[in-house]
């Protein structure tokens, strides 16, 4: 049985549809439905709409709509669950787990009892569901992380996080596609840039993807690290119907 | 020549804005824009522009630039203080709120604001800046948008499109500032339940102080700690402008333009658009309280806050106005239909 969603106003720009407030894949799917609903049934005055781990953010003109209006349409979009037809992409993406580009897999290993192959092991041999993409253009949060390495936050955290890094806290994984502060465990580093604005859609990766991290080391690193999005990203695409 | 304003100082942080980088906060890309919507929209009117030409957003010290075309207009809003305009041997000074035809090697100077944070420049025809992801705003943090991703500096050349020629006598508007009478509406929620009601009053019985650190993602508030019920991690979700967080500190910071697009801490309140320009022009050491309004009476003061503006457009008048002796006839319509091209979009 499913909760009924809350309708919470963000202001008087902005409605968050909230199925949950945790973090599971079965409300990540709820979320993923509305929002291609929502694009699907182009409501006038809809802006946008940003999909998180439990809910979605409809932004939306003040002037033309209102919250009332946009609940109403919801609901009937909520009680006819759009067919989308599945974009759900599966990515490789190339991991070197070595050295410098892994300055934490030693406390990681530690902190989980295991030794830093385990670690590396466990992190790359499953796959990952791309929950949301936020807190940086094109950050992933990807999920879920296996239980072994289900670590709080770092208690003193980066100030500068290396772009590339990937990462994991907290049950899931990340790949910090900017330098920016980060409190989260650095256990590899990719090659693969998730971000590029001179592109459209900017980002690699979208909501609803499936990633795979694989191990390669610094030669295979330093080599693919000298090519273009556009190359890389074919690389680390997998041809539909693979998966 | 290519018509363009040579940057001679750039001021202390002065970006290149529009409306802001709408449609891509589902992959992580904040919006950016004017922190002063309304004064950005109104430097555009004056000057002829649509609403959502890329303008010069100036904070706290402006720059000074060269003219280099046979003729522009240009506006600056958002302050009081006046331009200063030094051509042909003499030095003017002409009030905010009301366009300026310039030619060629004039050199223009926005002053130091003394009664707001940040002012806007608009030139006709707009600054020439290719959009990135449909918009020109700067985004210093992610380093695009703009003049390359960055605040002016001297030398810069700052594009100008060919149609910047302007029509018809300069305008001015009546001055709208509405200076920060310390009161900022807010919408109370979404994660208001992480929050004792002790601390909900207090959040709205608080002059809240403006600290050191405000910038154009958001301000950092000092005042009584807020306390949290139920921890302050919650999983990331959705922001919007305005949206007021309070981190394990407890004291709140309220999000701006350059906000990022979904986080981690409880909101306990967003401010509503129509305070928003107040926001971008409150400087660091002014206070504020905040007063709760319903979600449906947010939308009635956005939609009258609108309608009052286009209103104070269309009753833009020409400048030598008041020298004449009958300048009602030129007051109508007619005169200043062109000025808010786009309006309604």
């Amino acid at each position: 049985m499913t909760t009924e969603p809350k309708f919470l106003p963000l202001g008087d720009t902005a409605l968050t549809v909230e199925f949950a407030e945790t973090i599971d894949r079965a409300t990540n799917a709820r979320v993923i439905g509305l929002d291609a609903g929502l694009r699907d049934a182009a409501i006038d005055g809809v802006i946008e709409s940003v999909p998180t781990f439990r809910s979605l953010t409809i932004h939306f003109n003040p002037i033309t709509l209102d919250h009332a209006t946009l609940t109403a349409r919801v609901t009937v979009l909520l009680a006819h669950p759009f067919d989308a037809i599945s974009m759900e992409r599966t990515w490789r993406i190339p991991v070197c787990y070595d050295g410098d580009y892994a300055p934490d897999l030693s406390d990681v290993a530690e902190q989980s009892g295991l030794d830093p192959l385990a670690v590396v092991e466990r992190h790359a041999q499953q796959p990952y569901f791309v929950y949301m993409i936020g807190f940086l253009p094109g950050l992933p949060y990807l999920g879920d992380l296996p239980k072994e390495l289900d670590l709080p936050r770092r208690k003193n955290p980066r100030v500068r996080v290396p772009p590339g890094s990937v990462a994991i806290a907290a049950g899931l994984s990340t790949i910090y596609p900017y330098e920016s502060p980060g409190g989260w465990h650095l256990i590899g580093r990719t090659p693969v840039s998730l971000f590029s604005h001179l592109q459209a859609p900017p980002s690699l990766l979208a909501p609803g993807d499936t990633v795979h991290f694989e191990p390669v080391d610094r030669a295979e690193f330093a080599r693919l690290e000298s090519l273009e999005f556009d190359q890389l990203k074919s690389l680390c695409l997998e041809p539909e119907g693979t998966a | 020549m290519m018509a363009s304003l040579i940057v001679h100082q750039p001021g202390l942080y002065t970006t290149v804005q529009d409306a802001g980088r709408y449609g891509h906060q589902r992959f992580g890309v904040p919006l950016a824009g004017a922190l002063d919507l309304e004064s950005f929209w109104l430097a555009n009117a004056l000057v002829g522009n649509p609403w959502n030409d890329a303008a010069l957003e100036v904070r706290m010290l402006g720059p000074v630039l060269e003219v280099c075309a046979d003729a522009v207009r240009l506006a600056l809003t958002g302050t009081k203080c006046p331009l200063k305009i030094a051509r042909a041997g003499r030095e003017e000074r002409v009030p905010a709120y009301q366009g300026i035809t310039v030619e060629r090697g004039a050199m223009v100077t926005v002053p130091p604001l003394t009664d707001s944070a940040n002012a806007y420049l608009a030139v006709s025809g707009g600054l020439a800046v290719p959009p990135i992801l449909g918009s020109a705003s700067t985004l210093t943090r992610a380093g695009f948008g703009g003049i390359d991703g960055r605040a002016l500096a001297s030398g810069d050349v700052l594009h100008l499109h060919d149609d910047c020629e302007p029509d018809g006598p300069d305008l001015q508007l009546r001055d709208d500032v509405l200076a920060l009478n310390g009161r900022i509406r807010v919408v109370l929620g979404p994660q208001l339940d992480y929050f004792s009601s002790a601390s909900i009053d207090t959040f709205l019985q608080t002059d809240w102080e403006i600290s050191n650190d405000a910038d154009r993602m958001g301000i950092r508030l000092v005042g009584p700690q807020l306390e949290h019920t139920r921890g302050f991690n919650i999983a990331s979700d959705g922001i919007a402008t305005g949206s007021i967080q309070v981190p394990g500190s407890g004291q709140p910071i309220i999000l701006l333009a350059d906000r990022q697009t979904t986080g981690g801490y409880p909101k306990i309140a967003t401010v509503i658009s129509t305070d928003l320009p107040l926001l971008g022009r409150a400087r660091p050491g002014e206070r504020l309280r905040f007063e709760s309004v319903s979600a449906d009476r947010a939308i009635e003061l956005r939609r009258e806050r609108w309608a009052r503006l286009r209103h104070n457009v269309a009753r833009a008048t020409p400048v030598l106005a008041e020298r004449a002796i009958n300048m009602d006839a030129l007051q109508g319509e007619n005169l200043v239909s062109g000025v808010w091209s786009s309006g309604d979009d």
